[in-house]
């Protein structure tokens, strides 16, 4: 430690060094990154595959969608939707009905965001459960969001009606203090944990105002695939379609994608289907 | 300087240089993440990898980094093996993901890491570097388990989940709060000190200075 070397080191010397141990690191980083990345990426879909059957216990299949000014579309096989898109899903259940809508709500907690699934039943105008994505909260503070069941009552029936000229929200959906909720589209807080809680108030309040007033137009499109897509399979020959529809309805997510990637690229990929 | 047998680097971070009760290092993640035993067990387990594995490269590049840039290549290699540890734990578990993720990064800051680089990896072969390490590692963990199974029975009236006291069991909240990690992490340190100096008193009168 107390030798006086230093002063002989020349600079180059010292970038050289740091040069190599960025490189080595680098290489380590960048290896194990593409090593885990395929079951990274599987872990991410299940943990929103998971939350989306832990809000609709009787989901049967699951297909996103993607809402835009225009009206919405299948989200298959698209990674990041484009600017001004709302991602969300369509969740049906065992006798392929619509059963409700799944969509991510996201805002900053107390540390990094707070990620959130919640369920919208367009029966209720109610959204009807809510899981959590991911978050960096504190533990056994912040993340009493999913344990806490006064908290989670706010979400067995969280009033998001739209206004009546359809634009937004008759009410914004909005956190308050303990104690305070006087009305169905408020959130009640937990005491101690009052940042997060806000976080999913706000998250919601943000998804649901730029989701709802453009998806509720286009929800006939969504019922009409109960009885199996025809609003998108205009062009298949019955029997293909049928068996598609099998494949589809009884898998989760995997399965489901290939079937609409060969859906989506119409007539010429009939060969590859068959 | 004396070489002491791998053994001897082993055990001598298990316990008599234990990283939090003997030269109290590492005090962020002592009192921030000892909620419960398994959350104890799991960050010291991957606090152990990455000091061995940053150990290693250290010790294996000690000779080809000049004094003046060591603190800055020692920190990106420690920075490597947490982003490491961060992605294998990813691909893993998710569950185990979901529990540890908000710490896991928390390793960075550890000061045993970048204390152990410099004290002794950055002067030792690689052979007796891991080694201690390793022997570090497991004393951190075995620091933070003792104190975590004390915040969780105290505060939880749980050990590794399960309960162990019926429902009128009243939970002494405190103890999983913030400042229940002071109280238990003062409560060990007394009583090992107090330990400690019996032992060496009675080795004293036994054979004379020891040190």
């Amino acid at each position: 430690m107390s030798d006086t070397q230093e002063i002989n080191t020349p600079a180059f010397a010292m970038v050289r060094t740091l040069g190599l141990v960025s490189v080595i690191c680098g290489i380590i980083i960048v290896g194990i990154y593409q090593i885990t990345l395929p079951a990274v990426n599987a872990n991410k879909k299940l943990a929103l595959e998971r939350q989306v059957f832990k809000v609709f216990p009787n989901a049967k299949s699951v297909v996103p969608y993607l809402v835009t000014q225009g009206g919405i579309a299948s989200a298959e096989g698209q990674d990041n939707a484009p600017a001004g898109a709302v991602l969300f899903y369509a969740v049906y259940d065992a006798s392929k009905k619509l059963a409700g809508i799944a969509a991510e709500a996201s805002s900053s907690g107390y540390a990094d965001q707070v990620r959130i699934l919640y369920a919208y039943d367009m029966d209720k105008q109610a959204i009807t459960g809510i899981g959590v994505i991911s978050m960096r909260e504190t533990p056994g503070i912040g993340d009493k969001i999913l344990t806490d069941q006064a908290f989670l009552k706010n979400f067995e029936a969280l009033d998001v009606s739209l206004s009546s000229d359809l634009q937004s929200l008759a009410n914004a959906v909005k956190t308050v203090k303990h104690g305070t909720k006087t009305s169905p589209w408020q959130i009640d807080a937990i005491a101690g944990a009052t940042v997060t809680s806000k976080a999913v108030g706000r998250g919601i309040n943000e998804s649901a105002q730029a989701l709802l007033p453009r998806l509720l137009p286009h929800l006939d499109k969504l019922k009409s695939n109960e009885k199996g897509e025809e609003g998108r399979d205009k062009g298949n020959p019955p029997g293909r379609e049928g068996r598609a529809d099998g494949a589809g309805w009884t898998s989760p997510f995997p399965l489901h994608s290939s079937q609409m990637a060969l859906n989506s690229s119409s007539f010429s990929s009939k060969g590859v289907h068959a | 300087m004396s070489a002491p047998t791998s053994f001897d680097e082993f055990l001598s971070g298990l316990w008599r240089q234990n990283p939090i009760f003997v030269m109290v290092l590492g005090m962020c993640p002592t009192l921030a993440v000892t909620v419960s035993a398994v959350n104890a067990i799991s960050m010291g387990l991957a606090t152990t990898f990455v000091l061995g594995a940053s150990c290693l490269l250290v010790s294996l590049l000690r000779n080809a980094i000049p004094k003046q840039v060591r603190i800055a290549s020692y920190i990106v290699i420690i920075a490597t093996f947490v982003t490491v540890v961060d992605y294998a734990i990813q691909a893993i578990s998710l569950d185990l993901y979901v529990a540890l993720g908000a710490y896991i990064k928390l390793i960075v800051a550890n000061c045993v890491l970048l204390g152990r680089a410099e004290a002794h990896a950055a002067k030792n072969p690689p052979l007796p570097a891991t080694t201690n390490a390793l022997g570090m590692g497991l004393g951190f963990t075995l620091g933070l388990f003792m104190i975590g199974c004390v915040r969780e029975i105290l505060g939880a009236g749980k050990l590794f989940g399960v309960a162990l006291f019926g429902d009128h069991f009243q939970p002494w909240v405190v103890m999983v709060l913030p400042p229940g990690g002071f109280l238990v992490l003062a409560f060990w340190l007394i009583t090992i000190a107090a330990f400690r100096h019996l032992s060496k008193k009675r080795n004293v009168q036994l054979e004379g200075a020891q040190s």
